[in-house]
Parts: C-alpha cells; sequence; structure tokens
C-alpha cells in the first residue's frame, strides 16, 4: 500500500471545521462513532483516503485507551498539532457528555426505563449493522490488493478474539509482529 | 465503602485505560468487575442499565465511565471517571502521533502501519461479532442488522434514517 502524499495547506481542515466534523460524528454515532468518523472523513470531507484512514485507526487501536478518542487526538494533530487534537478531542467527547448527563440524572430520578430499552434494542441492531458495513468497507482495499499477508493476518485476529474468545491483548501481542515482520520483508 | 470515592475512580480508570488495548467495549468486562463484585458501587442490573444507556446515547462508548462515577459521586465523579480514563492515554496518543509523522519515510515506521492495518481490521470484526451475538436474540433483530449491513456497505443513504426507523420497530415492542 502505498501512502499518499501529506495534505497540501488548502485541503487541512481549519480548527472550527475540525471541531464541527468531530462534534457531527460524535452526535451521529449512536453505538460507537467509528462508521461516522470514517462517513465523514473519508467519504464526506476526503481529508484522508481509504487507506489512510485505516492507517491511522489501525495506530489508535494499537494505542491503549477508547480507540475513537485516541483517533482524534491522532487526526487532530495530524492536521492542526496540539490544537488541533485538543479541539478535535473536544468536539468528539463534549457533546455527548452533555447528554449522557442528562440522562444519568433522569436514570437517578426514575430508575430503569422501559421505553428506552426497547427502543434501545433496536437501535443496537441496527448499529451493529452499520459496523458491519464498516468493516466491509475497510476490508476492500486491502483483500482487493494484490496478494500479501494481510487478509490472513485480519482473518486470524478475528477468529482468535470473535471464536476463541482469547484475550485481546494475547492475540494482538502475537499477531502484530509477524504481521509487521511480513511487512517489513514485503517487497 | 471507600473513604474517598473520587480517588479511587481517578485510579482505577487511569490504570484500565492504559491496559485497555481494544477500546471500551474491551474494557467492559472489566469495569464490571470493578464497579460490581469489588468495589460493590451499583447492582449487576444496574450496570446493565448504564451499559445501555452509554450504548443509546450517542457518541463514543467509553462515556459509560461518566455515567458510573455520576452514578458514585454526582458530578464531580463523573468528571474525575472521564479525565482519568481519557486523559493519560491522550497525552501519550498525542507524542505517538507527533513522532509518527516525523518518521514518515522511515522503513520501520511503514512496515509497523502496514502490519498494524490488518491486525486492527480483524479486532474491529470480531467486537462486530460479539456486539451482533448481544444485539440479535432474535430474528427481526438479525434482520434489522443484516439490512442495515447492506444499506450502509451499498448505498449512501444517511444511516440515522435506519437507526430511527429501527428505533420506532423497537418501540412497539417486536424486538
Amino acid at each position: 500500500m502505498s501512502s499518499p502524499a501529506a495534505p497540501s495547506p488548502a485541503d487541512r481542515p481549519s480548527l472550527v471545521a475540525l471541531f464541527r466534523a468531530f462534534a457531527v460524528v460524535s452526535l451521529s454515532g449512536f453505538g460507537g462513532a467509528l462508521p461516522w468518523a470514517r462517513l465523514m472523513i473519508v467519504e464526506r470531507k476526503r481529508w484522508m483516503s481509504a487507506e489512510e484512514f485505516n492507517e491511522a485507526f489501525a495506530l489508535s487501536q494499537f494505542l491503549p485507551g477508547p480507540n475513537v478518542i485516541n483517533f482524534s487526538v491522532v487526526f487532530g494533530a495530524r492536521f492542526g498539532g496540539a490544537p488541533g487534537a485538543a479541539v478535535a478531542l473536544a468536539g468528539l467527547l463534549g457533546p455527548p457528555l452533555a447528554i449522557v448527563m442528562v440522562l444519568a440524572i433522569l436514570y437517578a430520578r426514575f430508575g430503569g426505563v422501559e421505553t428506552l430499552s426497547r427502543i434501545l434494542a433496536g437501535v443496537t441492531a441496527a448499529a451493529v449493522g452499520l459496523l458491519i458495513a464498516v468493516v466491509a468497507k475497510m476490508a476492500a482495499p486491502l483483500f482487493l490488493s494484490r496478494w500479501n499477508s494481510g487478509p490472513v493476518i485480519a482473518i486470524l485476529a478475528f477468529i482468535g478474539v470473535a471464536i476463541m474468545q482469547w484475550p485481546l491483548p494475547i492475540v494482538f501481542a502475537v499477531l502484530a509482529p509477524v504481521s509487521v515482520g511480513f511487512a517489513w520483508f514485503k517487497r | 465503602m471507600n473513604d474517598s470515592p473520587l480517588l479511587a475512580l481517578a485510579g482505577y480508570f487511569a490504570l484500565l485505560s492504559l491496559f485497555a488495548v481494544g477500546g471500551a467495549n474491551a474494557a467492559i468486562p472489566e469495569m464490571h468487575r470493578i464497579a460490581v463484585e469489588v468495589m460493590h458501587w451499583m447492582s449487576d442490573r444496574q450496570f446493565a442499565d448504564m451499559f445501555a444507556i452509554a450504548q443509546a446515547s450517542p457518541g463514543p462508548n467509553v462515556i459509560i465511565v461518566t455515567l458510573i462515577g455520576y452514578h458514585v459521586a454526582g458530578f464531580a465523579g463523573a468528571a474525575v471517571a472521564t479525565v482519568a480514563m481519557c486523559g493519560p492515554t491522550c497525552v501519550l496518543a498525542f507524542f505517538v502521533a507527533r513522532v509518527w509523522d516525523r518518521f514518515k519515510e522511515a522503513r520501520w515506521r511503514i512496515a509497523i502501519q502496514a502490519g498494524l492495518v490488518p491486525v486492527s481490521l480483524g479486532l474491529i470484526g470480531a467486537s462486530a461479532f460479539v456486539l451482533a451475538r448481544t444485539a440479535d436474540h432474535n430474528i427481526y433483530a438479525a434482520v434489522i442488522t443484516a439490512i442495515t449491513a447492506l444499506v450502509g456497505f451499498a448505498t449512501r443513504i444517511n444511516p440515522l434514517w435506519l437507526f430511527a426507523a429501527a428505533g420506532v420497530l423497537g418501540l412497539t415492542g417486536w424486538l
């Protein structure tokens, strides 16, 4: 996979644009923000190519802590340094925090909410579907490129965590060095 | 009860965040162990409700720690838990990103990056699989998942419409 050149200054989003993009991502992000982050950054704004997004997200996942939070920092830092990272993070966390605090207060007052859990059952089912669609889109460049070890590694990681239910850090610790080794010797 | 719940919240979540490779959902079992079994901050049922509220709210699923913090120690607890969970890893991510971009052309960097992509993809696929198994507890829910996946992959329709429709179906009690 060849990485295209870094974005020219003209393509760089302003701080306001960064904040708004991540706020929209987080406010749309029912059941996880990854699908929405990809939709916004790759498909709508075209700030990154599909390959660049995969690479930046893989880095965020390799770091400990919440992936999408890390991603906002990695992405913001790349496009706007420290202010960019802070602004992207604030956009991602601010609006949902305000909403969830309201829900927390309602929950503390009224306890379990039957109506909410019903609506939730439907939304969660759809959210999983959207996540599957995004996995398929992210997999496309990997599986369609010239033969390499990528698809095999991806399938092994999937089987290890989803089917065998091995601890995630162990699967990661075994597969990541192997995969990086293949990438190192690939010409 | 612990004498200083704020300190306990800060300590646990800061530690947890540094070990939570694979994101908030991967850390859920450990949060459950601490909040319910070790610290007795809440009941099993309350924890499940909080997970559901975090999932139902827009935004990153990590905000479940905000809810736990609020439950334990009000607004101060919410703030402390959120900052503890996000702060250390954000600082780390920032510096790694800086170093990363500086070595853009280095062969080791290109190899690590190319090598991490397939592993990451497999892990996201696995979390989709695990979430599908919990969410799709009957055939109607599975059909909604399948339709959303197809529409999301093949069209450019805003998925919020599908979410709204699925929420209404859920409200009718079908799921």
